[in-house]
């Protein structure tokens, strides 16, 4: 079974774990280096990656057809989703250990959600209009 | 199999494997059915139809519980079998069944089922599920109460309550939360959760005055027969001990909690010769099981429920004619704020260092506790501090109090009970 954790935690933290908010040379301090070194040491590393911080972000709705656009991220609360891990373990107590372990559960929080995946389609055909 | 009864005695024979057997045939089929709680359910639905209709004709059998269970895998099997679409399921189980096939009689035997009643307790109290859910789970499967009975006892409408069991469920299912007993690390976090979940259910029938007196009854004996189970299974922890002495000894002050006017009878002023010797006697037994596992603990283990029973106990020690060791009692309060600092076990050490050392005071702490504020609105601190004002013939700053307390109170029988004080502080 494949879980998600969600990092959230207050934006200056964020930025002080990571070395400040730098656009495109991400430094891992090293709790992070840490804790992804061990997630892939127990095998259950799938995926994970850092995002840059919700000043940055753009949510897009549609309504009726018409195409919303705002500035920044959907919630207005203090923590913000800062980046995610997908890990592949056993069962939920297992997920529950690895999220513990996260260096944003002792300042911020970890959600753990299971994956339930999404089918892709097996061809894809060309787009007409494309 | 014995000779063919009547039909009563088979039903009353149903009756009684469906509450002494229920939770563990049906804890033992979801871990055969690999955590499928609703296909657990249906198939041991399933056995006791079928014992209903096969145990006039054939007889009782020797262990209904084994019997049930046989059944009911073979129910379970029989509708996989049906649904072509888990043929590979059944491959897997008819596997296991081969691999695992044990004699009847080796199932109903305690051995062979306690540690699935274990394995089902801690799922249903997982601290993924919402506290509400782990209530309504526990007693739905290891207490085997119908969904209408649960919802009675807690003042919510059946549907809701099924919701709440659906949801559950559902979420046992999709986050795989695993059918297991903790160890390590993980136990004494989840093992609390267990007993705070029996401790609400418990509270639940013993405090709230609304309600079936006979259900909210029913639910004081299956925290009691719950906690019973897990002090048996877990018994190196000394907190299993602790809360099983607590039910019992405040269950066996049950008939003596109300007055003949229906008003609350506080336990000075309670007919000790009605409370319940035996329950007192299991109670007292349990906490010195309980002090025993904590002193083989090399760590700090006395915890809160092992401290609340030792002051329930010292208040049952009184039933031979002895006055309460108010001391004893300040000094268990005292030990219990360090675990548990909230106001309200301040409240209650107050109270004990009033009776041990005089309405004085007892008074300058609850002062102390009420200019802190956390405990404004409720309705306990001002009826505390109206019995002290009045055992000092403060009378008129006593009579505030009772009305500030009866403001602040839901409860008819309390509500009597203030009233009745009042009265006396302005006669």
């Amino acid at each position: 079974m494949r879980y998600m954790l969600l990092i959230y935690g207050e934006e200056a933290q964020q930025d002080d774990a990571t070395g400040g908010a730098s656009d495109d040379a991400p430094e891992i301090s090293p709790p992070w280096l840490e804790y992804t070194s061990w997630l892939l040491r127990e095998g259950i590393h799938t995926a994970g990656e850092r995002l840059a911080t919700s000043s940055s972000a753009t949510t897009v709705r549609v309504r009726d057809g018409n195409r919303l656009v705002t500035d920044g991220p959907f919630t207005e609360t203090k923590e913000v989703l800062g980046g995610y891990y997908i890990i592949e373990c056993d069962n939920l107590d297992e997920a529950l250990e690895a999220a513990a372990r996260c260096p944003a559960a002792a300042s911020g929080s970890v959600e753990v959600r299971p994956i339930i995946g999404m089918p892709v389609p097996e061809s894809v055909p060309a787009n007409a209009a494309g | 199999m014995t000779t063919a009864g009547p039909i009563a005695e088979t039903n009353a024979a149903i009756e009684l494997a469906y509450r002494e057997a229920y939770g563990s045939v049906l804890a033992t089929l979801i871990r055969f059915l690999g955590g499928d709680f609703d296909a657990a359910e249906e198939a041991l639905a399933d056995a006791f139809a079928t014992a209903l209709e096969t145990w006039p004709r054939d007889g009782i059998p020797a262990t209904p519980a084994a019997w049930l269970t046989t059944a009911a895998r073979n129910h379970a099997l029989d509708r996989i079998r049906r649904d072509r679409r888990h043929a590979e399921k059944l491959v897997l189980l008819e596997r296991e069944l081969a691999d695992t096939e044990v004699a009847p009689m080796q199932l109903g035997t305690e051995g062979g089922l306690t540690d699935d009643r274990l394995r089902l307790i801690f799922t249903c109290c997982h601290p993924a599920l919402p506290l509400d859910a782990r209530v309504a789970l526990t007693l739905r499967t290891l207490g085997g109460l119908t969904t209408p009975e649960i919802a009675r006892a807690f003042l919510v409408p059946e549907t809701t309550l099924a919701q709440r069991l659906v949801r559950a469920k559902r979420k046992i299912r999709q986050a795989r939360i695993p059918y297991r007993v903790p160890f390590g690390e993980e136990l004494p976090e989840r093992l609390d959760s267990v007993l705070a979940t029996l401790y609400l259910v418990f509270n639940e029938g013993y405090l709230a005055s609304a309600g079936d007196t006979a259900v909210r009854h029913e639910l004081c004996a299956e925290a009691i027969r719950l906690a019973a189970l897990v002090a048996d299974l877990m018994p190196e922890r000394p907190e299993t001990h602790g809360l099983l002495a607590l039910l019992l000894l405040q269950d066996s002050r049950r008939e003596a909690r109300v007055g003949p006017d229906g008003s609350i009878a506080l336990l000075d002023d309670q007919d000790r010769t009605r409370w319940d010797r035996a329950e007192i006697e299991r109670g007292l037994a349990a906490l010195d099981r309980g002090f025993a596992a904590a002193a083989r603990l090399s760590h700090a283990s006395v915890g809160r429920y092992l401290l609340q029973a030792a002051i329930a106990a010292e208040h049952a020690r009184t039933l031979d004619g002895s006055p309460t060791d108010w001391q004893a009692v300040a000094t268990l309060y005292q030990a219990l704020t360090r675990i548990d600092p909230s106001p309200i076990v301040e409240l209650n050490r107050a109270v004990a260092v009033a009776q041990a050392e005089g309405p004085a005071v007892g008074l300058a702490l609850l002062d102390d506790l009420a200019a802190r504020g956390e405990l404004a609105g409720y309705r306990l601190l001002p009826a505390a501090r109206a019995d002290l004002l009045r055992r000092l013939g403060r009378l008129p700053e006593a009579a505030a109090e009772y009305e500030l307390a009866l403001s602040l109170s839901d409860n008819d029988a309390e509500r009597r009970f203030l009233r009745r004080r009042l009265a006396e502080t302005r006669s």
